[in-house]
């Protein structure tokens, strides 16, 4: 497959991530396990990457993780930037089907197929690489991890099925249906 | 809203360097730190940071929050590993000596405690790399460096855009806040979780159209100067390499060798003094 990547794409990518980093300090505690929180930045991220496609959504993922956290923590834990590219790239791998800015963002059948790969891409960066990664670079207990990375994977799986899915369909619908131009021969 | 870290001027040897070798230096250094766990090696990286702290002029007001929330995270952090697995340090490092009982069945150890010490020294090597890379590198330097080791210029740029947005998506996002506050719609940790998250998504809606609508005009506008057009781009801000770029490159190759070989040397990317 190749995804265009041209100047609206650019764009998308640049300011998509400065929303994705002002918002890195919007948390809503989860006070059950610590250093975790749902985050309303990645009903963001989901909604570049259903808009944009993977490319768009991995890089924001990536580069707007990293970057705010350098921003407003001043340090980076490698080990949970890396797994925001499989969400992004995951999020954003059917976003054609979705069509969300001509108003195809409606139909059950998208919606659905949105919070599948969005749970799939979640489990497999949450549950899967981000605990491995923890192992790997910090030597984390690996019970440890695994509880944490559970408990993102709820998070950000909740946080996107229910945030990310209205903001699509309410964007959708809106931008969809605002013009009544019709082309002239 | 906490403080953000950003640019600023100041005319210090490090701030003269290229922004390319920043990057390098960054890149480098978070490599070495995320793959050795030789207390020596971590120990002398907090050292050489202080020391490039000091060059940088960096004062304490710029750092002190900041460590005192890395200081907090970490505690947390370390606390939890050692409730979910308090033997850890005895697998790594393959001895156990009890310091202290405590109850049940998690028993104070000096293995556990120097392990635990080379997580939290781990994380601190790290900060220096990330704050001096950011305070003392100009924004739009930033892209040109990001373009000089290789990286398409169309992403240098989109990272270049983020920057500049950055501030203003800020300013945007407080006054929409503001406005839905005096509504009576608040981002407070109060009431049950999916009217917290409805209440978020309150704010977040026009923030979101006002950032499409962005991403419309901005890309319009490029689009009419041409953008993308040719494979190369040429960067105004850009500093050519000097001799002092060069020898910060040097070393910084030269220390992840160095480490790299201390680390392996014996086979295990633990220290183990407990041998």
């Amino acid at each position: 497959m190749k995804f265009k990547f041209g100047i609206k794409e650019v764009v998308a990518l640049g300011i998509g991530t400065a929303l994705f980093v002002v918002l890195t300090t919007v948390q809503i505690p989860l006070v059950i396990v610590p250093n975790t929180a749902l985050q309303p930045r990645m009903a963001i991220l989901a909604f570049f990457s259903a808009v944009f496609g993977p490319l768009v959504g991995a890089g924001i993922g990536f580069i707007g993780h990293w970057l705010g956290d350098a921003i407003f923590y001043g340090s980076v834990w490698w080990s949970w930037v890396f797994p925001e590219i499989i969400v992004g790239a995951g999020i954003g791998a059917f976003f054609k089907k979705y069509a969300v800015e001509e108003g195809g963002f409606n139909k059950g059948k998208s919606i659905v197929l949105f919070l599948l790969t969005e749970i799939v891409s979640n489990a497999i960066a949450w549950i899967l690489l981000a605990p491995v990664l923890d192992i790997i670079i910090f030597k984390e207990p690996v019970n440890k991890v695994f509880v944490q990375g559970l408990f993102a994977f709820l998070g950000n799986a909740i946080i996107i099925g229910v945030l990310g899915t209205v903001l699509l369909i309410v964007y959708s619908k809106i931008v969809g249906t605002s013009s009544n131009l019709k082309a002239e021969d | 809203m906490s403080k953000m870290i950003s640019y600023e001027k100041k005319n210090t040897p490090v701030h003269k360097l290229s922004g390319f070798t920043k990057l390098i230096f960054f890149i480098l250094w978070c490599l070495t730190s995320a793959l050795t766990f030789d207390t020596r090696v971590l120990f002398t990286m907090i050292a050489i940071g202080v020391v490039i702290y000091i060059i940088a002029d960096v004062k304490w007001q710029q750092v002190g929050g900041i460590f005192i929330a890395v200081m907090i995270f970490m505690v947390i952090n370390l606390v939890c590993i050692f409730f979910f697995s308090p033997y850890e340090g005895c697998k790594i490092y393959g001895s156990r000596t009890d310091i202290v009982h405590l109850f049940g069945d998690y028993t104070l150890t000096k293995q556990q405690l120097f392990y635990e010490l080379n997580v939290f020294v781990k994380y601190f090597a790290v900060l220096p790399s990330v704050f001096i890379f950011l305070v003392t590198t100009d924004p739009s330097e930033l892209a040109s460096s990001i373009n000089g080791i290789g990286v398409p210029y169309t992403i240098a740029y989109a990272l270049e855009i983020t920057l500049r947005y950055i501030p203003d998506i800020q300013d945007e996002f407080h006054k929409i806040k503001n406005a839905q506050e005096a509504r009576g719609i608040e981002m407070s940790s109060k009431g049950k979780l999916f009217d917290r998250i409805k209440n978020t998504a309150i704010i977040i809606f026009p923030l979101l159209f006002s950032t499409m609508e962005r991403i419309g005009v901005v890309s319009n506008a490029m689009e009419l100067r041409g953008f993308g057009k040719k494979k190369k781009r040429t960067w105004y801000s850009k500093k050519p390499l000097k001799a002092a770029d060069i020898a910060v490159i040097a070393f910084s190759v030269g220390f992840f060798v160095l480490t790299m070989f201390i680390t392996y040397m014996d086979g295990s990317r633990f220290y183990n003094p407990f041998i």
